[in-house]
């Protein structure tokens, strides 16, 4: 299926011909894609696809074996503190210290990001989150879905331009998941960026503007969602 | 419309050097102003960032020493492994005052060297779990910050597992440090130093491999032993009370590697964070 041109956008972040190997792994090849602000993009496809790594290229975690990740038209070595300050990345790891409490490593992120008014934002932040309650518990102690809650507020805590998620509903309960797709659908509107990964195509497709599908380390499609109900690949019947 | 984050506005970007990148690259005090400055291109007195800079080795720092306060997994197993060193040693040298002059700078180096390699496996098995050295990379700081941060925590825990060794030293081997204290003190301070910038690098390293705690011992000791050298010798000449000046170049080699490994390990930090 040949990639659709990607819509003209602003500056933003960009992957221009990025690829990336672990030894002869090639997990990503030649992948060519712009995202501006104010997009809602699901990358999907199946397992080994490379949509994991497209997303830790894009936060910065990972550095291209081939090509140039850009932030703001220029490479993100170049700016890599206005660029991180501009990132929230959810990934399957949850960057939490697992001694530490809620509290104590949303203060450690704090401190990391210079927030300022930190103690009013982190306290807004688990009461947005449903996390009061256990704020002054070490992260080893929570169950998963708590646990990604937490990192999603450690994500947020910044407010970054570009929220990065990957498969960022896996372990939330139900009323968890309601708040995570509203902020989903209300971002963009105030000119964030929201990229997730997520195997449930239906729900990705209610959330997103942009489809990004992705197959053995290559984009095999970029574009709008409009007119696809289908899982990209799947035979209609 | 209202932000959907209900804790307000985002966080400012950090300010960027008129060359449009950068970061801090090192300290100099100027003949024009006693007071010490932090330069940056811009060159500032109290620039921002540096005062930034500060908290941000002061969070890595009190996030290591509260992690082992909870924990208290480094430095127990570091002072039994250490003491355990000394007392197997105890049986397999002579413990006359003469023997022991010449023995026990090798010794207490042998503990202290092994001693490290737990503490750095150990600083960075904190960072793997959960991928939290990874989470590090995502802020906006510079990671050099966040190797000062780690080393200082490890220089706390290796000198208090040292401090811990030197005591067990003197009880078994009868033999007191006290008519040399402050130059032993000070050599022994000095090297762990530079062991510890080479330490918390090699173990940032390490931490991705498969066989890390046998690696870590295999890449760092080969760069650590011109330290260990310095630091027996200087040791011996200290504990036999010989002046100053005739081990003085071994203490100026061990503070010349200090200051070559960390200002080096700060700036390539970086590519040690990223994958």
């Amino acid at each position: 299926m040949p990639p659709d041109t990607p819509p003209p956008v602003r500056a933003g972040l960009e992957l221009r011909n990025v690829s990336k190997y672990y030894g002869d792994l090639a997990a990503l090849v030649g992948a060519q894609l712009r995202i501006g602000p104010g997009e809602s993009i699901l990358l999907y496809g199946p397992n080994g696809a490379g949509k994991t790594t497209l997303l830790r290229l894009l936060a910065t975690v990972a550095r291209p074996s081939e090509g140039e990740v850009l932030f703001d038209g220029s490479n993100v070595r170049q700016h890599a503190a206005a660029a991180k300050a501009a990132i929230g990345f959810v990934s399957h790891s949850t960057f939490l210290y697992g001694d530490l409490t809620v509290r104590e490593n949303l203060e450690f992120f704090g401190t990391l990001f210079a927030l300022a008014e930190a103690e009013k934002k982190i306290a807004a932040a688990l009461e947005f989150f449903t996390l009061g309650k256990r704020a002054h518990t070490q992260v080893r102690k929570l169950s998963r879905g708590l646990q990604q809650r937490v990192s999603l507020a450690r994500a947020l805590l910044h407010e970054p331009k570009f929220l990065l998620l990957d498969e960022p509903f896996t372990g939330l309960d139900a009323a968890t998941v309601a708040t995570l797709e509203t902020l989903m659908r209300q971002l963009p509107a105030e000119g964030r960026t929201v990229v997730f990964s997520t195997h449930d195509f239906e729900r990705g497709a209610a959330l997103a503007r942009r489809l990004v599908a992705l197959e053995a380390g290559s984009i095999r499609y970029d574009g709008p969602f409009e007119g696809r109900s289908q899982e990209p690949g799947v035979r209609s019947q | 419309m209202n932000s959907p984050l209900p804790w307000g506005e985002g966080v400012p970007l950090p300010a960027l050097s008129p060359a449009g990148a950068g970061r801090v690259r090192g300290f100099a005090v100027t003949n024009q102003n006693r007071r010490a400055r932090l330069l940056t291109p811009d060159s500032r007195i109290l620039n921002p960032n540096s005062v930034r800079s500060l908290k941000i080795i002061a969070a890595v720092l009190a996030k290591d020493l509260r992690l082992e306060w909870r924990n208290r997994e480094t430095l127990a197993s570091v002072c039994v492994f250490g003491i355990l060193v000394v007392f197997l040693f105890n049986f397999a040298f002579e413990s006359g005052r003469e023997e022991s002059l010449r023995q026990l700078p090798g010794l207490l180096w042998v503990a202290f060297a092994f001693a490290g390699v737990l503490c750095f496996n150990r600083s960075f098995a904190l960072e793997r779990e959960n991928a939290c050295l990874e989470g590090m990379a995502l802020a906006p700081v510079d990671p050099g910050l966040v190797y000062l941060g780690k080393m200082l925590a490890n220089l706390i825990f290796l000198s208090i597992a040292e401090s811990v060794i030197v005591f067990a030293v003197s009880l078994w081997y009868n033999f007191s440090f006290v008519p040399s204290l402050k130059w032993f003190a000070a050599i022994t301070f000095l090297c762990t130093l530079g062991y510890v910038a080479v330490g918390t690098t090699f173990g940032a390293v390490a931490a991705n491999l498969h066989m890390r705690e046998v690696m870590l011992p295999v890449l760092q000791f080969p760069v650590a032993l011109p330290i260990f050298i310095a630091g027996i010798e200087a040791s011996t000449g200290a504990l036999k009370g010989d002046p100053p000046s005739s081990y003085m170049s071994w203490v100026k080699l061990a503070a010349g590697i200090a200051v070559i490994f960390i200002v080096l390990s700060y700036l390539l930090f970086e590519y040690v964070l990223e994958e």
